[in-house]
């Protein structure tokens, strides 16, 4: 039996994509399509049609590595960590979180394999695996991360698409057999509920240890280096702390945008956000600090190549670069995200797309001005990405948006069963639904 | 086992540049072009730089060769997720081209930027191709490649040595650079044989090597000019 809530979730499954829904996801297909034309380009003259050079050797596809790699843990940290904690407010965002993660990860992973020389032979990592090197170690880790979080997705899903199996019995679309199939034969026992509880909360403390540990690889791959600007202690926790951040952020943007695609007003309130948006405020005050010590250790210890780069980073080639990212990830969203006035989920979205070019700006003034700045260097020292790497570029985020956009349309973009697990615990304490949208909403919902 | 090394009197180079001809003759090194250079992907596996210290009016200028520092604690082979850059017994830094998947991890994380990296397809315009030389593999498109210390000649002198039934001499093994050099600028030897001209030059009060705080102990010592 098909319950309101249920009906009202699965709304972007049940009717027809509007137009505009179905133009988006053409767009963007076209997109990917390009960027493969671009990698094709890429793979028959080599890496000479990117704008790398002695000594930037990593330019764009290593920013745009560590950029999706580092979404992909606001999925973990939610759905696992605050589940851990049970903290309320995530039970709306769970499932959009873990949908980024997963499709955000193989985007990850593509960009180290588009920016191999020689792609041709990436099975000599396993071939000849040389366990000193941290892109071993990343291997390794990325590939048990994306194994575990799809899973951990597909755990969370299964009572959905049972709710999705029994909406579609009596029809004759593909769509009966598809959704059977995926159900497992889930029925909604209280075993089943216990064993699903047990495997997720394993999975979860399983996820906590392997979203850090992952991070502190990517971290790895520039602070295994004697680099001026990546060889620090620092690098690491920063690594994950932007991960965490800019996830997140990620997170409340596509929240927002499918609350208002499919009318999701009444599970994803005001309210959520709100709580959201100040776990976002600590992560920019905790971001805050970290930029803060990683130079300030820099400017005293007046290491020569060392003081030099950040020099560079402050008042010369790349200040306008380094000003830019740090205005978009604290400064302007502190004000946001701190005051409640301005804390509306109208002012939230740009907010959160703005923390998100600022964390993938962060990502470049790591990467290029250390390769551009190395201790002894003979080359130009400068960089300028080509056709190919922003063909590439934008390709990426295209087939990231469009898995997203495909997903929801077959898939609930709520995890129904824990929504309706709040509406449960709140109706015993308050009446009813009426405290869930209790706060009246700011935004043009 | 020997630990081949050498050293570079910085008083006794004039510029002439003869040891980077023949480091790219013997390594099979492209010639490039003035389009290469100007992207800043030329390889030069030896380089011959003009460098000037000091302010005006007190300015010293000298030439500096410089050529892969094979380090005893090679920076770029901890690196290499397929060991294909990695230390002999004998102490050479060597590059497995076949092997390389072309991730530029050993060239960043080389202190010095001394290894190259194939951005595109190596060009060997008309007759050079038949001028490259035949104990050395020609690099493809997307490796990483490195001065190896002409390290074809080292099996040469063994092999004849083996073939004559006799042990290897110590200056049967001289790479192209040093024999080119007609100011002997460079010495070349065996530096854990007291009695060898490296090893002796290396313990000089003017010895000193590149980046010694970086701790990757080259087998590359400089003489200050005096």
């Amino acid at each position: 039996m098909m319950s309101h809530i249920d009906e009202e979730i699965l709304r972007s499954v049940t009717t027809r994509p509007t137009r505009a829904y179905r133009v988006t996801c053409i767009v963007l297909a076209l997109v990917l399509l390009w960027s493969f034309v671009a990698w094709g380009w890429q793979i028959r003259h080599g890496l000479g049609v990117t704008g790398l050079n002695s000594p930037v050797f990593w330019g764009l596809y290593l920013v745009n590595f560590v950029f999706f790699i580092g979404i992909s843990h606001a999925g973990t940290l939610i759905s696992s960590i605050l589940r851990l904690t049970n903290t309320w407010w995530r039970r709306p965002f769970t499932r959009l979180a873990e949908a980024i993660t997963v499709f955000s990860l193989p985007f990850g992973a593509t960009s180290v394999i588009v920016d191999l020389g020689r792609p041709d032979r990436l099975f000599n990592v396993l071939k000849f695996p040389h366990f000193t090197s941290a892109i071993l170690w990343d291997v390794v880790c990325i590939t048990t991360y994306l194994i575990t979080s799809c899973l951990y997705f597909y755990l969370a899903l299964v009572p959905d698409i049972a709710v999705c199996r029994d909406r579609f019995r009596d029809t004759n679309s593909w769509r009966r057999s598809f959704y059977r199939a995926l159900a497992v034969g889930w029925t909604g026992t209280p075993a089943q509920h216990r064993t699903l509880d047990r495997l997720m909360t394993g999975m979860s403390i399983f996820l906590f240890a392997l979203v850090i540990s992952v991070h502190t690889n990517v971290s790895f791959v520039f602070g295994m280096t004697t680099k001026p600007g990546w060889h620090s202690t620092i690098i690491s926790p920063f690594f994950v702390l932007g991960a965490i951040y800019s996830g997140v952020a990620a997170v409340i943007v596509f929240a927002a945008l499918f609350r208002r695609l499919f009318g999701l007003e009444a599970y994803l309130t005001q309210k959520h956000f709100n709580s959201c948006a100040k776990f976002l405020l600590a992560l920019c005050c905790f971001w805050f600090y970290a930029m803060i010590i990683e130079h300030l250790y820099v400017f005293y210890g007046r290491e020569e190549a060392e003081f030099n780069l950040v020099y560079n980073k402050f008042f010369g080639d790349y200040a306008v670069l380094f000003w830019t990212m740090f205005i978009l990830c604290c400064p302007l969203p502190f004000i946001f995200l701190a005051v409640p006035r301005l804390r509306t989920l109208r002012n939230l979205v740009p907010v959160c797309i703005l923390i998100n070019i600022g964390m993938w700006l962060e990502r470049y003034s790591i990467i290029i001005p250390s390769g551009a700045h190395p201790y002894l260097s003979w080359g130009l020292g400068s960089y300028f990405p080509s056709w190919v790497e922003i063909s590439i570029t934008l390709g990426w985020f295209a087939g990231f948006t469009l898995l997203l956009l495909l997903f929801v349309r077959y898939f609930p973009s709520l995890t129904i069963w824990e929504i309706k697990e709040e509406l449960g615990a709140n109706s015993v304490t308050q009446s009813g639904t009426d405290q869930l949208v209790g706060l009246p909403i700011a935004a043009n919902s | 086992m020997p630990r081949w090394g050498m050293v570079i009197d910085l008083d006794k180079c004039s510029g002439c540049q003869a040891c980077v001809v023949a480091c790219s003759a013997a390594g099979n090194v492209p010639l490039g072009s003035p389009e290469l250079a100007a992207m800043g992907r030329l390889i030069r596996w030896m380089q011959v730089l003009p460098q000037v210290e000091g302010e005006y009016p007190h300015l010293r200028a000298q030439m500096l060769p410089i050529m892969c520092q094979q380090c005893d604690k090679p920076a770029c082979t901890y690196v290499c997720p397929v060991a294909a850059t990695y230390k002999t017994q004998e102490g050479i830094v060597a590059q497995i081209y076949w092997r390389c998947i072309g991730c530029r991890y050993c060239v960043n994380a080389c202190p010095y930027t001394l290894k190259w990296f194939n951005w595109s397809q190596p060009q060997w315009p008309g007759a050079t191709t038949e001028a490259t030389n035949p104990d050395v593999e020609l690099r493809d498109k997307g490796v990483t490649e490195k001065c190896c210390l002409c390290h074809h000649r080292l099996q040469w002198a063994k092999q004849r040595a083996r073939a004559e039934g006799r042990s290897m001499r110590p200056d049967e093994y001289v790479p192209a650079c040093v024999e080119a050099c007609p100011t002997r600028c460079i010495v070349f030897g065996d530096l854990d044989d007291p009695e060898s001209e490296a090893s002796r030059l290396a313990r000089s009060p003017r010895a000193f090597h590149l980046l010694e705080e970086v701790g990757t102990k080259p087998k590359v010592t400089y003489l200050k000019p005096k």
